[in-house]
């Protein structure tokens, strides 16, 4: 786990269910064929409609053209992020697409506990509305060793919530890696 | 201080005495379930992670319905099914139930309680975020992603948090007019889809024990709308008498110690409620149907894991008798099963089935169809401009196909009524 993640922030709304995270009618493509893999992160956000993609704007596109990587890493959510179908395809498609961690005020239980065990990304509970304050477009800096984020285009920093019980897990890179290192398997 | 049901179920699988919300604990799993679109990638996982020590932890406990995207020409969903049936051969899996053969048992969480693995006390989990249905059988069980699931392929355990219980107590004797749907709609218009999350759902009162077992599961299959883990029901006559029915016979019965903690309570009298749907695009969006009557509407749908058993066709048949419908209207049963009983079931002196031909609208074949979109062949699929009202559970955008259509969720009465007006009727002007 690395300590720092520095990129541009994609900002969204509340309730962001993992049917426009990866919409259903993508879940097709293998995930263990990396051709076939990329075509996640090239769908992903893609169903989130148009005029709350980006905010606080809206119309901004998460992928452009024919690529699977976003220039976002960081997203900042609202509240139940995540909610929905419990596809694991969700935070796989956004760390296909390139993001490291995303930051919302609160997560449905099976897509944090996806981006943890499945260590695709790390799921960070804000404190503030952090949606209203950070802009799409933002760069950021996610401190993971003081749970806090700095916005430098305006050079605010906010306090997150400590990952907890989930912390070692997170730490390991994912379940297996953790259960791995602890012999449970 | 007591103990809930859930943290009872709990305390069981992890081998501990007692439990407190919040923390972390390891439970051994009675049932992994999964399915055709998560089946392959847990597979692929499992593999991956546990290489050559790769094993089934428990080939008995491991039950596999292929259900979602099945009847279509689309081929990587196709693939999909065939990696489970080479996973089943290679395997010698016994509870692999494939599509295409007598075994085939149609939409997951119904097949689940059809063919005996809700077994009350016990702890199931699955690949499928509706999972939680089966909690209406006095049990736990809950939806995890694919790790997890590959994690107990290979271990038969997982770590889990033990969650904070909500209580939603139903007085009172239900009116014709309502089901358990619109019961569970009126609770997430209250408490939001998030107004749940990480936590159990408990339902109780006089309304619930009078409840056959499918329209329970109605109501704990939607815990998840409101971020639920679970939603649990305990177990009482009605449960044993469906359990004896299929040959289940063994099991332990839990229920709440009276001085058992709860985070919120809720109670709610059903005579004082109302026909009820969640409007565009959320399940919380809750309104009644009064309120939102002669909304022009351009499909009608029945069927899913919450809307496609045989009391939802039951409830709709009754309405549907000698009418006729105004838009194109889909009935999907859960299962194969519940299809059979469609031709067996009469109302009136005639079959549910023939009463839904005779009004004209169009019987598919069971599986999860269009509740979730899919493949463009899918049948029931929402098209740009839309509008639906739905027996399902979901009403995201573009959940049921396109995101320029909108879906209204609602109870079989009121899917069938608004069908024969081709507007959102109340199904009180048919009762
Ligand atoms: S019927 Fe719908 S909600 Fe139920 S398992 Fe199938 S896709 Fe999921």
């Amino acid at each position: 786990m690395v300590d720092k993640i520095i990129g541009k922030a994609y900002v969204l709304g509340d309730n962001i269910d993992t049917d426009q995270i990866i919409p259903a009618e993508h879940l097709v493509y293998s995930t263990s064929d990396p051709e076939e893999l990329k075509k996640y992160g090239h769908f992903a956000l893609s169903s989130v409609p148009q005029d709350k993609a980006g905010l606080p704007q809206g119309n901004t596109p998460f992928i452009i053209g024919d690529n699977h990587l976003s220039e976002y890493s960081v997203i900042i959510g609202g509240s139940n992020f995540g909610c929905g179908s419990s596809r694991e395809h969700a935070p796989l498609a956004l760390q296909v697409a390139g993001v490291k961690v995303v930051i919302a005020e609160s997560y449905a239980r099976i897509f944090f506990r996806n981006s943890v065990d499945g260590g695709f990304l790390v799921p960070f509970d804000s404190i503030d509305k952090l949606n209203l304050v950070i802009k799409t477009g933002d760069t950021v800096e996610v401190d993971l060793t003081t749970n806090s984020i700095t916005n430098k285009t305006t050079g605010v920093e906010y306090k997150l919530k400590p990952l907890g019980s989930v912390y070692d897990i997170v730490k390991s890179g994912g379940l297996f890696n953790y259960a791995r290192e602890n012999k449970l398997i | 201080m007591g103990l809930t049901i859930t943290e009872k179920i709990l305390a069981k699988a992890s081998g501990k005495k007692g439990l407190i919300p919040g923390e972390s604990i390891w439970v051994n799993v009675d049932i992994l379930m999964t399915h055709d679109v998560c089946g392959p990638p847990t597979i692929a996982i499992w593999k991956k992670e546990f290489a050559d020590k790769a094993k089934v932890w428990d080939k008995d406990k491991l039950v596999i319905f292929p259900d979602h995207y099945i009847f279509t020409s689309n081929v990587h969903a196709n693939r999909n099914v065939d990696l489970l049936r080479q996973f089943a051969k290679e395997q010698n899996l016994p509870n692999y139930y494939d599509v295409g053969t007598e075994r085939y048992k149609g939409v997951c969480h119904i097949a689940l309680a059809e063919e005996g693995y809700n077994v009350p006390g016990t702890v199931l989990f699955g690949t499928d975020s509706h999972t939680c249905t089966s909690g209406a059988f006095g049990m736990f069980s809950t939806g995890v992603g694919n790790t997890d699931a590959a994690y107990i392929l290979g271990t038969g355990t997982i770590w889990e948090k033990v969650p904070e219980s909500m209580k939603f107590t139903f007085n009172g004797k239900m009116p014709e007019y309502l089901t358990a749907k619109d019961l569970i709609l009126h609770i997430l218009g209250d408490i939001t889809t998030d107004g749940a999350t990480y936590r159990a759902m408990e339902f109780d009162g006089e309304a619930i024990s009078r409840m056959n077992m499918y329209e329970r599961m109605t109501l704990t299959n939607m815990a998840i709308e409101a971020g639920g883990m679970n939603g649990v029901i305990a177990v009482d006559d009605v449960t044993r008498e469906y359990l004896r029915d299929i040959g289940v016979t063994e099991y332990d019965e839990f229920t709440s110690d009276t001085d058992a903690n709860y985070i919120s309570s809720y109670s709610y009298d059903v005579t004082k409620m109302e026909p009820t749907v969640a409007k565009p695009h959320s399940p919380d969006n809750r309104d009644t149907v009064r309120n939102v009557e002669r909304t022009k509407l351009t499909k009608c749908y029945i069927g899913s894991c919450t809307g496609g058993k045989i009391t939802d066709f039951q409830f709709a048949a009754k309405i549907l008798y000698g009418n006729k419908v105004q838009v194109p209207t889909f009935i999907v049963p859960a299962s194969p099963s519940v299809a059979k009983q469609l031709e067996k079931e009469t109302f009136s002196g005639r079959t549910l089935k023939e009463i839904f031909v005779n009004a004209g609208c169009i019987v598919a074949e069971s599986s999860c169809a269009a509740c979730l979109g899919g493949p463009s062949d899918t049948v029931g699929r929402s098209s740009d401009g839309d509008v639906v009202i739905s027996t399902t559970n979901r009403n995201f955008p573009g959940r049921m196909g396109s995101k320029q259509s909108e879906v209204y969720l609602a109870s079989p009465l009121t899917v069938a009524a608004s069908a024969i007006t081709g507007v959102i009727t109340d199904p009180r002007k048919f009762i």
